[in-house]
């Protein structure tokens, strides 16, 4: 699959930039935290984007998606990570509807996944319990009981966790935490007995959600893929995932990048433009290099998912490492070209550098994926 | 379409019978490489006769047109032939600064009697030439050059120093920028002059690095004439031939693959690092070097992804992309890194000069840690690429 877009693909991209600049600018994402907004996103807009077809854009006719690659939600994602759009793409789309689009068994994929595409439901995967992204390193209890089965663990930064109609939740059903082998998802509603989600406001506007589990009573039913075997479904999920976060993440890095560029050509000081100056200019081209470096391994990486190539974990792992680097470099260098007012809270330019943040430590930072990567190719 | 399919059959079959067998097989050292001149000694004869063959096909300059020897091809011909002479593993017939640098120059501006002379002994591999362009006191800054051509009537007489001058010691003739009006801005008293190596007052001196013997060398003229019929172009209009000819080098560079090659003597890195620092598992015991050649390989993954994304992008039509403008920048740094990285992971071992005590392979790799050092340097320091980018592509102010 060429790398070069197609014609289709360029009218998508300039029509989601329409969009999304018109109805979830910058100044959208502001709103949304000074109200203290208790969704954190907007419902309207994603039920508009999801009237666009972008919330089905890889489902499934079958549940009323638009049956379209990763090649085309690439480019939405990348134009919302250009304006901060708080959406709920990761936690719905790419983390939920895939774990039930891979594993999901009939009822689960035909009640939940239309209503994903329709813009009505939202779901949230409960993985990491720890500080770092360590997909195995799970201890949250599945046990079995007469009837069926009792959770009973903490999980911590669960995207939109607060507002998720149904959470995949990661539990332990044997071995011991750390090991691939007795992991089990199961899929699990809002209103359960011994569930309790507290949300957290992130430092991007965003937010997640403790999530404890006390005694979470649920059915066979609930399973999602086998038990005892859920790495098998959770690795291709965020391999998507975080295939889907560095497209996201590349739109937020490229914008911050071009602001800059701006910046250099219109702020003056001694006289002149400050992006006459040698130092300033070589660091701009030294980022330049790492955004198309970056841009490159996620246009790979995304058709990879689409034509099914044994390859997407070891480039799910060198996009997402690369642009998470990456987006740190950008992130931060704009802040400090930006000068004094690059620190305030008015000028937008911090707010690139904290989303860049926090979306460089969701499912596995640059130090993770290397690591994977020594892993995958065999050192 | 047809036709370029039936060519390819012709093309298939003529190689067939033409190829010699010794010349399918790929060369196992760069002292294979066929450069031609007059000095060219060949040990093996299927080596003269492959050429031979080439050359009167036209298929050693397969693009350049049959009168000045070349084959005619249009460049879609000459991408089926490359694919059929790739299939068969044939090395290339000649390498020659004259079929990559100087011919295309002639081409677009040489004279009628100019290409009738020189063109078709590039193609046949009789003449072979050096580049005299750097000098001590103009490298990044070229047309800052000094070396004098005073106008005496009906010859030129040349003098002055060139350095960097890549196998000057085997060439024939030298394509040389000379300045003829010291009064005039810089850029405007440069001519383009091409001269016999074996002329009176031309006298050369190899250069070694601190990777040991190179080719390049330095070239000294002492009242060397040069007849007016060797000027190419315009008097003091060599600027824009020489810049010309730097983007058929820097292209030449580029398509060398810069940093992706096999490391000194085989082996990947990841086993390298097995061998010589530990495994621990199936793993590098040590996590630092296990995280770097893990970028490594990504570093190089990610730009080899991103040459691709440009020719594609080209191929649609939307190129020529601003990516390209950092190909030569990250892949020579890139190229650097991977032989720091090799290095610390040979550790000791890394550290001979030559003799006992060292595998080939550990030796090679110090002589290639040494001369990488280089790479960021010829051809446009990174500091100048930097440049370019933020000139060309960010339109940062000057």
């Amino acid at each position: 699959m060429s790398l070069a877009l197609t014609e289709e693909q360029e009218l998508l991209r300039n029509t989601a930039r329409e969009f999304v600049t018109e109805h979830s600018p910058v100044k959208e994402l502001r709103r949304l935290r000074d109200s203290n907004d208790p969704v954190g996103f907007s419902r309207d807009l994603w039920k508009q984007m999801a009237e666009l077809g972008w919330a089905g854009i890889t489902l499934p006719e079958e549940f009323g998606g638009a049956d379209l690659g990763y090649a085309e939600l690439g480019i939405v994602l990348e134009e919302c990570g250009r304006t901060l759009a708080a959406t709920p793409f990761v936690s719905t789309v790419l983390l939920g509807a895939n774990a039930l689009l891979l594993a999901g068994n009939g009822t689960q994929q035909k009640d939940v996944l239309a209503a994903v595409a329709k813009g009505e439901v939202i779901l949230a995967l409960a993985l990491q319990e720890g500080a770092h992204h360590a997909p195995y390193a799970v201890a949250t209890k599945a046990e079995a009981t007469k009837d069926g089965l009792k959770l009973t663990g903490k999980k911590t930064f669960v995207q939109d966790g607060h507002v998720a109609d149904q959470l995949v939740v990661v539990a332990r059903s044997a071995g011991k935490p750390g090991e691939r082998d007795g992991l089990s998802l199961f899929l699990v509603p809002k209103n359960a007995r011994g569930l309790k989600v507290t949300r957290t406001v992130m430092v991007d506007g965003r937010n997640s959600a403790l999530v404890e589990l006390d005694g979470v009573e649920v059915d066979k039913s609930a399973l999602v893929g086998h038990a005892g075997r859920g790495a098998d479904v959770l690795d291709p999920v965020l391999d998507r995932a975080a295939i889907g976060i560095a497209a996201e993440t590349l739109g937020t890095t490229a914008e911050a990048f071009e602001r800059t560029i701006a910046y250099l050509k219109t702020r003056k000081q001694f006289g002149v433009a400050i992006g006459t100056f040698q130092a300033l200019k070589h660091r701009a081209a030294e980022m330049f290099t790492q955004v198309e470096l970056s841009r490159s391994i996620v246009l790979d990486a995304l058709r990879a998912i689409d034509e099914k190539r044994p390859d997407v974990p070891v480039l799910a792992s060198i996009a997402k490492a690369r642009v998470s680097d990456t987006a740190f470099l950008v992130g931060n260098e704009a802040v400090q070209m930006f000068g004094g007012i690059g620190v305030t809270d008015e000028e937008e330019i911090g707010l690139f550098l904290k989303r860049a943040r926090v979306a460089e430590l969701t499912l596995g930072d640059g130090a993770y994926h290397r690591a994977r990567f020594a892993t995958l190719s065999g050192f | 379409m047809e036709n370029l399919d039936s060519f390819r059959a012709d093309v298939a079959k003529w190689l067939e019978q033409n190829c010699p067998p010794s010349m399918r097989k790929p060369m196992t050292s760069e002292d294979e490489t066929n450069w031609g001149g007059k000095r060219k000694k060949y040990a093996n004869p299927e080596e003269k006769q492959w050429l031979d063959r080439m050359a009167a096909k036209g298929w050693t300059c397969p693009t350049w047109p049959k009168q000045y020897g070349g084959g005619g091809l249009s460049n879609a011909e000459a991408r089926v032939l490359a694919d059929e002479l790739r299939k068969i593993h044939a090395r290339p017939a000649l390498i020659s600064f004259g079929i990559t640098m100087l011919g295309p120059v002639l081409l677009e501006y040489g004279t009628e009697e100019q290409k009738k002379e020189h063109l078709p002994k590039i193609t046949r591999g009789e003449i072979r030439w050096c580049q005299g362009y750097s000098e001590p006191g103009a490298g990044s800054d070229l047309a800052g050059l000094q070396t004098r051509a005073e106008d005496k009537g009906d010859h030129y007489l040349v003098n002055g120093q060139k350095i960097w001058t890549s196998y000057a010691n085997y060439a024939d003739w030298i394509f040389c920028l000379v300045r003829t009006d010291t009064n005039a801005p810089k850029h405007d008293g440069i001519s383009f002059l091409l001269f016999d190596m074996e002329s009176p007052g031309v006298s050369v001196s190899p250069i070694k690095l601190i990777s040991g013997s190179s080719p390049f060398c330095q070239t000294f003229f002492q009242d060397v004439k040069v007849p007016k019929k060797n000027l190419v172009g315009v008097k003091n209009g060599g600027w824009t031939i020489a810049k010309k000819l730097l983007q058929h080098e820097r292209e030449m560079i580029g398509g060398m693959g810069f940093g992706l090659g096999a490391s000194g003597g085989g082996g990947s890195i990841d086993q390298m690092a097995k061998e010589y620092v530990g495994e621990d598992n199936g793993r590098i015991s040590d996590s630092v070097i296990r995280d770097q050649v893990a970028q490594h390989q990504m570093d190089q993954r990610c730009f080899m992804t991103t040459v691709r994304r440009s020719m594609e992008e080209a191929k649609a039509g939307q190129g020529p992309g601003a990516a390209s403008s950092m190909f030569k920048l990250y892949g020579t740094e890139m190229n650097k890194r991977r032989y720091e990285l090799l290095v610390k992971i040979l550790g000791s071992q890394a550290l001979g000069w030559e003799g006992a005590g060292f595998k080939p392979r550990e030796l090679a790799a110090t002589r290639e840690w040494l001369r990488s050092k280089g790479n960021s340097i010829e051809g446009g320091t990174s500091e100048v690429q930097l440049n370019i980018i933020a000139k060309r592509v960010l339109g940062l102010p000057d």
